[in-house]
This record gives structure tokens, C-alpha cells and sequence, in this order.
């Protein structure tokens, strides 16, 4: 059984595995990430059964290693995604996400008359809780709560 | 060492308690003897995407007794942006023409945006239901002026407290103050919950009513503010209660010596007319000392005295 749950998604010799993402979070992670615009080798499974979350994707992207910085971006969708580092095909580290204080340029304002969703300006926001998720707008000051958000 | 020079002003937060103070001690300076003409020279921008009269001519009258020039626009019909230009177009040619932008517009975080992109600072003078900073400090100098102090009086806050941007700014400024909060408004209109939970994080006190009559006997300050028609999705609502949050002349019999209605303006129907007279109604003073405030602000961010 373990076997075939290894076998989902081939394993990889050197980069980054994303695991315990929620399956309807797969797609905005690949793209906060950025990953579709990278030309490394990327395998990613979703739907696979989880007992965390009834399903859930995973992503494995070969030769690659993010920042902190960048891979703390996801806790907003996937917050109990584990990263693993993978080399020669063993996991040398593990780590969990934790959220950063400010996001830039991945949330969208909810209110249709913040001067970002007018101009073409990068989103800036603090988040002022994150149980429940409250992010407050730099520039407009309203406040933009998990039911509302939408990733750009 | 002048930490205000060169700053804008779009967020009350923006100045911390003492720049707050400093600003409040030159306004009065400037009241009592007027400082003459320390902006010869300055051209001051004034850029009104939307209209607002008693804010501009609060504006002009500041800069022209300080001998300062003023350009711009009271419309967006007027100026560049009828024909499409964007916000970032604009700001950045008129900081080319002008030492300091006052800018006005219906879109929320267009001011900090503007004090951005800008090389030239930035004062908001309102952007949509958001920030209108110099009408929480003239509010503050009003308060500060009428009563003495800032520190632990009780304000009355009264009408619509859910849409209005100045109580809300003015609640943030004043829980410096070990102040008493009491809210009157329809239930529809209450205060925010997150203002709630600022004031209970600052372990500041407040109250909430749905009718003032009884109560008011006890207010250092009333701030009166209109309950419009267009807030409630149920007309009957509006009927209901438009009537309770009128203040009449009456209402002031047995209230403190040193109460004071403030109001910032329009009024419509919220202040009875005959509550004019009272000695107690301020928001027509209120109004002048908003022309001190600004001459103070401009003046620090000018860094000209």
C-alpha cells in the first residue's frame, strides 16, 4: 500500500517536494509559485487520498530550492504544506510554512473601490490575524477576511 | 530637528502622539497671532478628482492668509482625468508644477498611493469612506481648545457610526487619550467591530445606545454626524429611527457647562436649527479652526518656520 502511494508521483533525484496541499489549492500554489513559468522538470499529483484532508496534492519540482521568503507565500492557501528538500534522492530537511507578516502581489483587495483594483499596482497587505485569516489593505485600510480572498 | 518636514499626511496613524501635539501647539500659536506671509513663494497643488467645497476653500483660505499659491482643479471633469489620464500621470506631472499636493478623490488608498509615486509630498484631504486626517485633527483642536485637554473626557458619538469615516479616524486618534467612548446609532449603522476590538485591545472604555435623550447629560463632547436615508436597504427602518438621532435644543437643558456639539459639516437635519444659538453648538467654529490646523500642517511639512 505504501508502495503504491510512493509510486503516484515518480520521486526525484535533487529539488523540492510540496506536500499536504489541499487538493483545490494545487492550482494557486503552482502559480504563486510561479511554477509554469520555470523550465525544470515538475510532476504533480492531486486528489491523492490524505488523512488530513480527504485529498490533496503534492508537487515535485527537480533542482529547485526556494527562499523562505518565497515558499512562506503559499501559507496563505496551503498553510499545512510541509516542504521537503530532496538530495540524491533522500530528504535531507524538512520544513513547515509559516505566514510572513506582509504579502505583496498575491492577494487581491476585496473592495471594489481600493485604488488597486483601479491602477495597476501591486496588492500590498499585512495580515492582522491568522485565525481566522485577516489581511488588512496597505493602501485602502479595509480588511479582507478568508471568505473574500482571491489569489491574483 | 522638524520630523514632520517633507512627510506626507494621508492616514491619521501617519503622525505619531507628539507630531500630533506639535501640530496642535502651532495651530494655536498661528490662531493667536497670525504668523504672516511663511509660505511667499510655495505653489501648493490642489487636486479635487471629486468635489468638495468646504474642504477646498478650507485649503485655499490656509495657504492664501499664509501667502502661499494655490493651483489645480475642484473637479475631475475639469482636469486631464475626463480625458482618461491615470492617477500616476497625473500626480507625477503637477509635482513637476507644485511643493506640496492636496488631493481629493473617491477611490480608497488613492492618497497613499499618490504620496508613493510622488516626489513631492502629500496631504489627503479624503479618499472615499477611508482617511480624511486634517478633519480629524482640527477635530482634535477643537476638542483640545473647548475643553482644556484631550485627556479622559467623554465623547458622545451619535448617527451614523458604521459608514463614517471622520468618527472613525477620530476614535483612533483620541484612544490616546484615556477617553470614554459612548456610541448612539441604529442598529444598523453600529460601530465596526474591528474599532471595537481596537479600543478593547487598548483596554479603552465605550458604551453602545440606540438613543441618546437620557444620557447626554453626561457627554464632554457630542459629535453629531447624519443618518442617510440611502444606508438602509428597508425604508420602514429609516423612518423608524430617523427622528431619534436629531438633537434639539431642549435636549441641552441639564447637560455639562462645558459641553460641545460637533458636527463635521454639512449638516442637514440632524442639528435642529435652533440649537444654533446655544452656546454649546461649535461646528461653525469648528469649521475656522480648520483653517489653523491646515496652516499648521502645511507649514511643518513645508519646514518653513
Amino acid at each position: 500500500m505504501e508502495k503504491a502511494k510512493q509510486l503516484s508521483v515518480s520521486a526525484i533525484k535533487n529539488g523540492t517536494v510540496i506536500d499536504h496541499i489541499p487538493a483545490d489549492s494545487l492550482f494557486t500554489v503552482i502559480t504563486i509559485l510561479g511554477l509554469e513559468h520555470i523550465s525544470n522538470q515538475i510532476t504533480f499529483g492531486t486528489n491523492l487520498e490524505s488523512k488530513k484532508f480527504g485529498k490533496k496534492a503534492i508537487i515535485k519540482v527537480s533542482e529547485v530550492y526556494f527562499t523562505e521568503e518565497e515558499i512562506n507565500k503559499i501559507a496563505l492557501v496551503a498553510p499545512a504544506a510541509r516542504l521537503n528538500i530532496i538530495r540524491n534522492y533522500e530528504v535531507v530537511e524538512k520544513h513547515e510554512l509559516t505566514l510572513p507578516d506582509k504579502i505583496e502581489g498575491i492577494a487581491r483587495c476585496f473592495n471594489p473601490t481600493c485604488i488597486t483594483n483601479h491602477e495597476p499596482i501591486k496588492t500590498r497587505f499585512s495580515i492582522i490575524s491568522q485565525k481566522p485569516l485577516r489581511l488588512k489593505c496597505h493602501y485602502c485600510e479595509k480588511i479582507t477576511d478568508e471568505e473574500h480572498l482571491t489569489i491574483i | 530637528m522638524n520630523s514632520l518636514a517633507s512627510k506626507s499626511l494621508v492616514s491619521i496613524n501617519d503622525f505619531s502622539p507628539d507630531e500630533i501635539e506639535r501640530i496642535l501647539d502651532m495651530a494655536s500659536r498661528f490662531e493667536q497671532s497670525p504668523p504672516g506671509k511663511i509660505l511667499d513663494s510655495k505653489v501648493i497643488a490642489a487636486l479635487f478628482f471629486e468635489p468638495s467645497t468646504r474642504t477646498r476653500l478650507s485649503f485655499e483660505s490656509a495657504v492664501n492668509r499664509l501667502g502661499g499659491r494655490i493651483i489645480g482643479f475642484a473637479e475631475a471633469g475639469t482636469s486631464s482625468v475626463s480625458k482618461g489620464e491615470s492617477l500616476k500621470d497625473t500626480v507625477l506631472t503637477v509635482s513637476n508644477y507644485s511643493d506640496l499636493i492636496v488631493m481629493r478623490h473617491s477611490i480608497e488608498g488613492s492618497a497613499r498611493y499618490a504620496s508613493e509615486i510622488s516626489p513631492v509630498p502629500v496631504i489627503n484631504a479624503g479618499d472615499g469612506s477611508n482617511q480624511h486626517p486634517t478633519q480629524t485633527l482640527l477635530d482634535l483642536y477643537s476638542i483640545q481648545k473647548t475643553q482644556g485637554t484631550l485627556d479622559g473626557l467623554n465623547i458622545f458619538m451619535v448617527g451614523d457610526l458604521k459608514y463614517g469615516r471622520t468618527v472613525h479616524s477620530l476614535l483612533m486618534a483620541l484612544s490616546n487619550y484615556n477617553t470614554t467612548f459612548n456610541f448612539i446609532s441604529p442598529t444598523e449603522l453600529r460601530m465596526p467591530e474591528e474599532y471595537k476590538l481596537f479600543l478593547e485591545k487598548k483596554g479603552i472604555k465605550y458604551y453602545e445606545h440606540d438613543d441618546f435623550t437620557e444620557i447626554i447629560s453626561r457627554a464632554d463632547i457630542v459629535y453629531m454626524t447624519r443618518v442617510q436615508r440611502e444606508r438602509f436597504s428597508d425604508p420602514l427602518e429609516y423612518e423608524k429611527v430617523k427622528n431619534i438621532y436629531v438633537l434639539r435644543k431642549e435636549m441641552l437643558a441639564n447637560t455639562k457647562e462645558n459641553l460641545k456639539i460637533l458636527h463635521p459639516l454639512p449638516r442637514v437635519n440632524e442639528i435642529d436649527r435652533d440649537v444654533d444659538d446655544s452656546p454649546k453648538a461649535y461646528y461653525f467654529e469648528q469649521a475656522l479652526n480648520g483653517v489653523y490646523v491646515r496652516q499648521a500642517i502645511i507649514s511643518s511639512i513645508l519646514d518653513v518656520l
